[in-house]
């Protein structure tokens, strides 16, 4: 499916957005966290305009679903280092293996439903924490409300990830076309929820 | 040189004339060294003068657009055979080659010049990187060495430096590392096209990297470069003191960079290729856009 300009103008945005928060969105907080949204958001940034050169055929690579779950872990990652210093060291460790685990199955002959039950857990452990842990802790007042938006961009990222992963994994959820007309719209949507969340924090 | 162009043109109006010449300075090559002097300059945060900046950008402006005219037009019959190039105004009759090289010297003594008239420093890296464009890269070496492209990448950073010299005052070492970021940036780009267009230089038989040493090691080149490219930006950014959240930015797209160069080596394909060579122009504006601010 052909890229139309205003797909680009889309991902451009979201390109700018992810390079703002990397360069002046996540000053001030430790060095894990900012070592984990530099990488969530970069590779949002570098991925973005990769979709911009070469168009949607560069989601036919293998890599896009290794790629596509570096962003969630890195991000869920961040969150719970800043918010949950009981289980920094645990997350640590999933995000670790979580990683590990999808790149072995993505790089190995491997038959039957492990590689998409690995890739449901990994993705969906760290889509969950995205979204309810900015949630609670808004609601709790613990944050500012606003912080809230970070959750929903959760959800956004949650979802877009599943519909590429599952979509790459041969299983795809929403026919092939419709990702791809809401993809720019939807990583726009989901960066902009998350700079103003950590904004508004 | 075969030449087989009318000698004479019918009177063109200026915008007709400007229409045809735009393509001889090859905008968006001439607008990305520009933006490296701007950078140059503006990485010394000495506070911009307006007139010095403007005098900055159209010595620049017009240096760089001579030595590129007068590159093309010494390559006219290159041009002329490569599917790429064959269009252009000076391969295809448009331009005639007296008017190309009126065009280009004028140019060019205009923007050295103008530069010498500002700094005599900077007026002297300005023709410098001419001098390496047009005489030793064009004229001398295209033709001869695949390995002319090193003094197409030192000219190529010559904007840089020139730009860094006219606020410092003087060639120092930030200024040699931005120079050698555009150095090793350039095979990144260039060395990419030749693989791209890699039948049209053969046919045109321009020595390059991919005919000499093959794809393997020019692919081989690239990444290397793309190293130490990244690593001059890098030195020269936190040397200048940008900020931690723009050197941070930096490293993400020179991670790209890199990544993309690897890929090139364990993963070729025509789509990687195009990606980098795509990719590495971005790379360049943005890191100048950091340096800058």
């Amino acid at each position: 499916m052909k890229m139309s300009p205003l797909d680009r103008v889309l991902l451009l945005l979201t390109g700018l957005l992810a390079a703002y928060q990397v360069a002046v969105g996540i000053n001030g907080l430790g060095a894990v966290p900012i070592t984990a949204y530099t990488i969530g958001f970069g590779v949002l940034l570098v991925a973005g305009l990769l979709l911009i050169i070469l168009g949607f055929d560069v989601l036919d690579s293998p890599i896009v679903v290794i790629v596509s779950t570096i962003i969630p872990l890195s991000l869920s990652l961040g969150l719970v280092w800043e918010h949950l210093a009981a289980w920094r060291t645990p997350y640590l460790l999933f995000v670790l293996g979580g990683f590990l685990a999808i790149v072995l199955t993505r790089s190995l002959p491997l038959k039957g439903k492990l590689p998409t039950l690995v890739l449901a857990v990994v993705h969906g452990v760290a889509g969950m924490v995205i979204f309810l842990l900015p949630s609670v802790l808004a609601a709790q007042g613990v944050t500012r409300p606003g912080f809230a938006l970070v959750g929903l961009g959760g959800a956004l990222i949650g979802l877009g990830g599943l519909l590429l992963s599952f979509l790459k994994a041969g299983k795809p959820i929403l026919p092939r076309t419709t990702i791809l007309r809401i993809l720019p719209a939807l990583l726009l949507l989901m960066t902009a929820a998350f700079v103003a969340g950590f904004a508004l924090a | 040189m075969t030449e087989h162009f009318p000698k004479t043109h019918p009177r063109r109006s200026i915008l007709q004339r400007v229409r045809l010449y735009l393509p001889l300075i090859k905008t968006l090559q001439t607008g990305l060294l520009l933006a490296t002097g701007l950078a140059g300059y503006l990485s010394a945060h000495t506070g911009s003068a307006p007139l010095v900046l403007l005098g900055l950008a159209g010595s620049l402006f017009l240096a760089i657009s001579g030595s590129t005219v007068l590159n093309m037009w010494y390559d006219r019959d290159i041009d002329a055979v490569m599917n790429r190039t064959h269009h252009r105004p000076i391969a295809d009759g448009r331009v005639s080659p007296n008017e190309a090289l009126r065009l280009g010297l004028i140019l060019s003594v205009l923007g050295v010049g103008w530069a010498v008239a500002m700094s005599p420093l900077y007026g002297l890296i300005v023709f410098a990187g001419l001098f390496f464009d047009v005489v030793v890269y064009t004229l001398w070496l295209k033709r001869r060495t695949c390995w002319s492209i090193v003094w197409g990448g030192i000219s190529g950073g010559m904007p840089v430096l020139a730009g860094r010299v006219l606020a410092t005052g003087q060639i120092d070492l930030v200024g040699i590392l931005l120079t050698m970021a555009v150095l090793f940036w350039i095979p990144t780009h260039i060395l990419t096209f030749s693989m791209r267009f890699f039948d049209d230089y053969r046919a045109a038989r321009i020595p390059t990297f991919p005919s000499t040493y093959g794809f393997e090691t020019t692919r081989a080149v690239i990444a290397l470069s793309a190293i130490i490219a990244a690593a001059s930006i890098g030195v020269a950014g936190v040397m200048i003191g940008v900020q931690a959240g723009f050197l941070r930015l930096m490293a993400v797209l020179s991670a790209g960079l890199l990544l993309l160069s690897f890929a090139t080596v364990f993963r070729p394909s025509e789509r990687v290729n195009y990606s980098l060579f795509k990719y590495a122009s971005l790379y360049m504006l943005a890191s100048m856009i950091l340096l800058a601010i």
